[in-house]
């Protein structure tokens, strides 16, 4: 596995394993480190260090005026982000779930989004919000969503999905770098240990996983650009997040040669990356946890067709979640798992 | 479902609001309570928010009926600084009339006046230090107006012209204005309440001086934002002045549907543990006084404050409304507070320091201001006549650099203009 961007210096950089919870809390220590502007906020992430414990220690390390709780109101917590960062602060909002971002929609779709914009550059929204996202433990309708699309179709907004220790922390340093509006979205099945979809079979902790080999200290994974997570010949499998371990292990066990890449950002899509391998594998297939209907999906779905069209040998596949809320105990029939992806890898490889 | 009553319990009604007097109607406001200029106490600025709350549900007046400026909230002006509020007002109302015109003769699409409403932009304006940060609504003009900002800027970006600043990507009136601490102007209510919190919490973060003030209408307080900065407020502390400008009318619904007809709009303050003060609106020195407590209020730690002021939107909600399909003309005229200009002319005529004849002729020297003005940004353009900025511009911005898809949007663009208007040189 080899990351292009990473500077060289940093192959000499000491290194420690950290799950994506410890690699979101280093990522935020250092640039509140490096950066007095940078503000960490929301639901119980001060004295007690956020309900998954992404923000332990900040607030004993850099003062309440840093750190802080705020009030259980979205819109007020995303509202005065965007105050903040027309002051020249850089704040790093936290929305406990995705599901309850909503409240906050507004000042994200028609706020921070377009505030560069419809003030021609006098104004910024240099904030990045952080909300755990996806399902896959048991977290029923409101624990459990994947709403990107919402926010993927938002001008002005960029999307950000991790998949590793790794990525999740080079990506959040650039996300708090980065002058535009980006929701970075953690998927909380992962923190503790990449899940390949196989509910019923015990889960392997980060430790045991190469991507949990983290840098110390300062580095960035620039915004818009895609990993291959393993390089193939057989289908081009665009995921990210969760899925991009699911896909890999289905793939794995079915001893397909395909080339599996994590898109890592939504908007600013990777298009040249997604363009080259499906141009040598001429077959695809998305994989995402989302429902179905206008998900993130049928865009990379149209995007393929329109831009790879003499290159398909097949009809693009889209493994997604159903088109309903997400359910609890139904949670592993919802769930786009091995045996959905594994019909789509079987129909790929037969066409 | 079966509506038959339970028993002998009472049926239930829905109460709609109605407005006392719609198109036609003969009007008599002698239903609100007009306090006696003077009468209401001044609590010192740091005191604790309790102690404002009988103002919350009061009237501050300083201009009497003799035009006499009396009572603790007084903020004793000169009589240059009196003139130069008086001007401030009237140039922004002859601002709007003629802004008003030039949407009427197509020069623009849209246009919103602040007629009546004056004193409640540029008093607060002239009370706080000019890099206090300022979150407006749109009906807010004599900020920038007071704040000396250049009015053919304002032309221009109204006929979104090739010297908009904005590069004609906003509606008409929705400034931005950074080097005036005026934030930009968005058309969603109430959005403004917050962010203008969190500025001034950044402020408090960093040990600041400066503070922020904010303004909404009565309509816009029931928009969640209002609840959302209402608390953060309070919760931290933030220097930050709540402006509540109740005009009596949010486009065709009045203001009983904000709530209005159970309590003040100040008083909602008191729910919060907020300073609160209900200020009438169209007296230029009340509102001046009120503002410059907020500050020192908020200047010195001692928190927030909402400040309602209780005015009259005297002309229709914009260029797209006709308010004699709502309400009773005879509203206007009848209006107990009077008009904030009128009445600051009739002061300065009574401290002995102005005259009906100097009035008339700074109005006829305001107006040619203004058309000067006008046709100087009239050169840069009108709306629809092609001197509009480059295609290129409407995909900047939109992120800090141009992403692939926004460049490919760009040739796009540029593309289709070369086919529509092969004619036209620039990119």
């Amino acid at each position: 596995m080899t990351y292009e961007e990473t500077p060289v210096s940093l192959a000499e950089a000491p290194t420690r394993r950290l799950n994506m919870i410890e690699a979101i809390n280093d990522a935020l220590d250092i640039m509140m480190e490096r950066d007095p502007n940078v503000v960490v906020m929301g639901e119980d992430v001060g004295y007690f260090g956020g309900v998954f414990r992404a923000t332990a220690g900040l607030q004993k390390k850099y003062g309440k005026p840093r750190v802080f709780d705020t009030p259980i109101s979205e819109c007020g917590i995303i509202g005065v982000a965007v105050g903040m960062g027309a002051y020249g602060l850089r704040p790093v909002p936290e929305i406990q779930f995705a599901d309850y971002i909503y409240p906050g929609l507004d000042q994200l779709v028609s706020e921070a989004a377009r505030l560069r914009y419809r003030s021609a550059g006098e104004f910024i929204a240099p904030m990045t919000v952080r909300s755990p996202f996806g399902g896959g433990i048991f977290g029923g309708q409101t624990h459990s969503q994947s709403p990107e699309a919402l926010f993927t179709h938002v001008a002005g907004l960029k999307t950000v999905v991790p998949s590793t220790p790794h990525d999740a922390k080079g990506l959040l340093i650039a996300a708090i770098e980065d002058n535009d509006p980006v929701i970075f979205f953690e998927p909380k099945r992962i923190y503790n240990g990449p899940f390949n979809g196989y509910y019923d079979k015990p889960v392997e902790p980060w430790s045991k996983h190469a991507d949990s080999v983290v840098p110390e200290g300062y580095y960035s994974i620039p915004l818009g650009k895609a990993r291959i997570v393993r390089p193939g010949n057989a289908f081009t499998v665009l995921a990210y997040g969760t899925m991009v371990h699911v896909a890999a292990a289905v793939c794995a066990e079915k001893g397909v040669d395909a080339e599996i890449i994590d898109l890592r950002t939504l908007v600013p899509l990777d298009i040249a990356t997604v363009e080259k391998s499906v141009e040598k594998t001429g077959k695809c297939l998305i994989v995402h946890e989302a429902t179905r209907t206008s998900g993130f999906g049928a865009e990379l779905s149209a995007l393929v067709q329109e831009r790879c069209f003499y290159h398909l040998e097949a009809p693009i596949e889209r493994v997604t979640g159903f088109d309903t809320p997400y359910p609890h105990s139904l949670e592993w029939a919802y769930f786009p798992g091995p045996v959905r992806i594994g019909e789509a890898i079987d129909r790929l490889t037969k066409a | 479902m079966s509506t038959s009553a339970r028993g002998n319990l009472p049926s239930l009604s829905l109460h709609v609001p109605e407005p006392r007097f719609r198109p036609g109607d003969p009007v008599n406001y002698s239903h609100l309570q007009i306090t006696v200029a003077g009468e209401q106490p001044r609590p010192d600025e740091g005191c604790v928010a309790a102690d404002t709350h009988p103002l919350c549900l009061d009237l501050v007046r300083v201009l009497d009926d003799d035009d006499r400026a009396v009572g603790p909230w007084d903020p004793k002006l000169d009589a240059e600084t009196l003139r130069r509020m008086l001007r401030t007002m009237a140039l922004t109302r002859a601002f709007d009339d003629r802004m008003y015109r030039g949407q009427r003769q197509g020069k623009t699409s849209f246009y919103m006046k602040c007629t009546g409403e004056e004193a409640s932009s540029v008093a607060p304006a002239m009370a706080l230090a000019d890099d206090d940060m300022v979150f407006p609504s749109y009906r807010q003009q004599g900020i920038l107006i007071a704040r000396g900002y250049p009015i053919v800027e304002m032309i221009n970006q109204i006929y979104s012209n090739r010297a908009d600043k904005l590069k004609g990507r906003q509606l008409p009136i929705m400034y931005s204005a950074r080097e005036a601490s005026f934030f930009t102007i968005s058309g969603n209510l109430a959005t403004q309440y917050p962010q203008a919190v969190g500025w001034a919490m950044a402020s408090a973060i960093k040990g600041d001086t400066r503070i922020a003030a904010t303004w909404i209408g009565e309509g816009s307080t029931a928009e969640g934002d209002f609840h959302s900065a209402m608390t953060f407020a309070t919760v931290y502390n933030a220097p930050v002045i709540f402006n509540v400008v109740n005009n009596q009318w949010a486009i065709s619904s009045f203001s009983g549907f904000a709530g209005a007809e159970r309590t003040t709009f100040a008083a909602r303050a008191i729910g919060y543990g907020m300073a609160g003060l209900r200020v009438d609106g169209n007296d230029p020195l009340a509102v001046y006084a009120a503002t410059e407590w907020a500050a020192n209020r908020a200047r010195s730690n001692a928190g927030p404050t909402l400040i309602e002021h209780f005015t009259y939107r005297a002309e229709g909600h914009s260029t797209s409304d006709d308010p004699g399909q709502y309400r009773s003309a005879h509203e206007r005229e009848e209006w107990p507070l009077g008009d904030p200009i009128n009445r600051l002319k009739k002061h300065l005529i009574a401290l002995g320091e102005w005259s009906e004849d100097q009035h008339a002729a700074m109005d006829r020297e305001l107006m040619e201001q203004v058309k000067v003005a006008t046709k100087e940004a009239e050169k840069n353009g009108i709306l629809g006549h092609g001197l509009h900025h480059p295609f290129h511009t409407m995909f900047e911005d939109v992120f800090e650099d141009l992403p692939w898809h926004l460049q490919e949007q760009s040739r796009q663009a540029i593309h289709e203009r070369r086919v529509k208007w092969p004619e036209w040189k620039d990119g």
